[in-house]
């Protein structure tokens, strides 16, 4: 059990990771990671809300019908996502007045979904919880890779304090301004999914269609 | 599985789960609220303080706003002060106790304090509009008020623009303008806070020599060598709404029916 826990928990990071490995959430990927105060946000929220959705999900995954089990579970991460959204109000106001709209489209991310869908329906629910912790890891990781990088780079700041003096504060770096533009965030998520997918062979999809060999000449 | 499908569990389950979804729900949003109330006003008077440019470094915005802020009432039809003499009701005499929980937005709303404007006097387009103004007198260490902070608001395109317009009290001269809540789209009408837009304001002089409103938004970048370059301001690119809403919002309250008559009581008598 303890390494099933384990699996659960910290395969998404790497081997499953849902942003690289499954291409989902992407969206709020490119629109939070321009600072890192935002994206640490983010992260937590996201990790709260897919963990804890996943627990109640799986709590009544048996008296789900399943008619309306895509309804059920949107409800569920729905009011997950208002009472995170309603904590940030409340105590991180000017972040959540940064982060506006993308809080509450967690409701929509389709990790969040995806989890309750794919294991939270089948399984109990304190792995249904770790799971969503471990999907949500993976999700930070993502995240705060490439936040780091678009700080550091495109504002030479981490977390708001400077690291590399910029020039326009008498420093000597010149902050590469397309690294706060969304675009950015799709370039350094490529270059990740390439470096992890070189590291680990495995994760390279089968291609949907191969080159027939050629046919022999028929004319001798 | 099958009696999960039956229509009366479906109904159950749904039933259930609307309710308990929505008791959390309400539950958050109500034990929150006091603090989100609190945020919010906060918010503002950082807005406030960020309009007149007194936002200091390492000191709280509480500090600052109850050390050189007074906050005064002004009958917006005649342009006085609220004074206890002429607090005759109940909500006047409460509103003069304390000015800074007298709620402009919701007065606007209340049938007994405020004026419903014609469509030919509401170039804001706001619809009614309370009797009763806030307004912020900053001073200086000595006492002597520097700036006067105004609370205005008018439609743009999306949402009405709520924000603060100081001006120095010779009644023209810009200090800033700021706001604090709005809903235009963002990266074109949002970018109304955008702080090197802001920078255009300082220095602009919202009344001419008549005392008429002569403050534009304008196409293109302002040359101040141009006649008539301090009335003028570098609109919104791509948001030309937005820009309207600004200059008719601004129009409206240094006009008659808004700070027109307090501002000119102003200049007749100081502040």
């Amino acid at each position: 059990m303890a390494s099933e826990t384990k699996k659960v928990l910290f395969g998404p990071i790497f081997d499953n990771n849902p942003i690289a490995l499954q291409i989902l959430g992407i969206c709020s990927a490119l629109a939070v990671t321009s600072n890192l105060n935002t994206t640490v946000t983010m992260c937590i929220a996201l990790t709260t809300v897919v963990a804890f959705s996943n627990f109640f999900i799986s709590c009544i995954r048996k008296h789900i019908p399943s008619s309306i089990r895509i309804i059920v579970q949107m409800a569920i991460i729905a009011s997950l996502v208002i009472v995170v959204d309603q904590f940030l109000k409340a105590y991180a106001y000017a972040i959540s007045k940064q982060l506006s709209v993308f809080v509450g489209l967690i409701i929509t991310n389709c990790i969040v979904m995806g989890r309750a869908e794919a294991y939270a329906m089948k399984n109990p629910p304190i792995p249904s919880f770790f799971d969503g912790v471990g999907n949500g890891l993976g999700y930070s990781a993502v995240l705060l890779a490439v936040g780091v990088v678009r700080e550091l780079f495109g504002a030479g700041k981490l977390f708001g304090i400077e690291i590399l003096p910029a020039v326009s504060n008498g420093g000597w770096y010149v902050p590469n301004g397309l690294l706060l533009l969304p675009p950015s965030a799709f370039f350094l998520i490529g270059l990740l999914i390439w470096a992890l997918r070189s590291a680990k062979p495995e994760q390279v999809e089968k291609p949907d269609f191969t080159l027939a060999p050629q046919s022999k000449a028929l004319a001798h | 599985m099958s009696s999960n499908d039956s229509t009366g569990k479906t109904l159950l389950v749904a039933t259930l789960l609307c309710i308990v979804c929505s008791i959390v729900v309400s539950t958050a949003a109500v034990a929150l609220k006091g603090q989100q109330v609190q945020n919010k006003l906060q918010d503002k008077n950082r807005n406030i303080l960020a309009a007149a440019n007194m936002l200091e470094p390492g000191k709280s915005v509480q500090e600052i706003f109850k050390n050189r802020l007074e906050v005064k009432l002004v009958n917006l039809d005649t342009g006085e002060y609220l004074t206890p003499e002429k607090a005759t009701e109940q909500w006047q005499q409460e509103a003069l106790q304390n000015p800074v929980a007298y709620d402009q937005r919701k007065a606007a709303k209340t049938p007994e304090k405020n004026e419903v404007l014609s469509g030919k006097e509401d170039i804001a387009n706001i619809k009614r509009q309370a009797k009763y103004a806030t307004v912020y007198l900053a001073k200086d260490e000595q006492g002597k008020v520097e700036t006067i902070i105004l609370p205005v608001h008018g439609y743009g395109l999306w949402s009405t623009l709520y924000g603060f317009l100081a001006l120095e009290t010779d009644t023209t001269t810009v200090v800033g303008l700021g706001f604090y809540e709005h809903a235009e789209t963002p990266g074109l009408g949002g970018e109304v806070d955008n702080p090197n837009w802001k920078a255009l304001w300082p220095g602009k002089k919202v009344y001419d020599e008549d005392g008429d409103v002569s403050i534009r938004l304008v196409k293109g970048s302002v040359d101040p060598s141009t006649p008539n370059a301090e009335h003028k301001v570098d609109a919104l690119g791509g948001a030309t709404l937005t820009s309207n809403g600004v200059q008719n919002l601004l129009h409206f309250w240094l006009g008659e029916n808004g700070f027109g008559p307090y501002l000119e009581k102003v200049r007749e008598q100081g502040v």
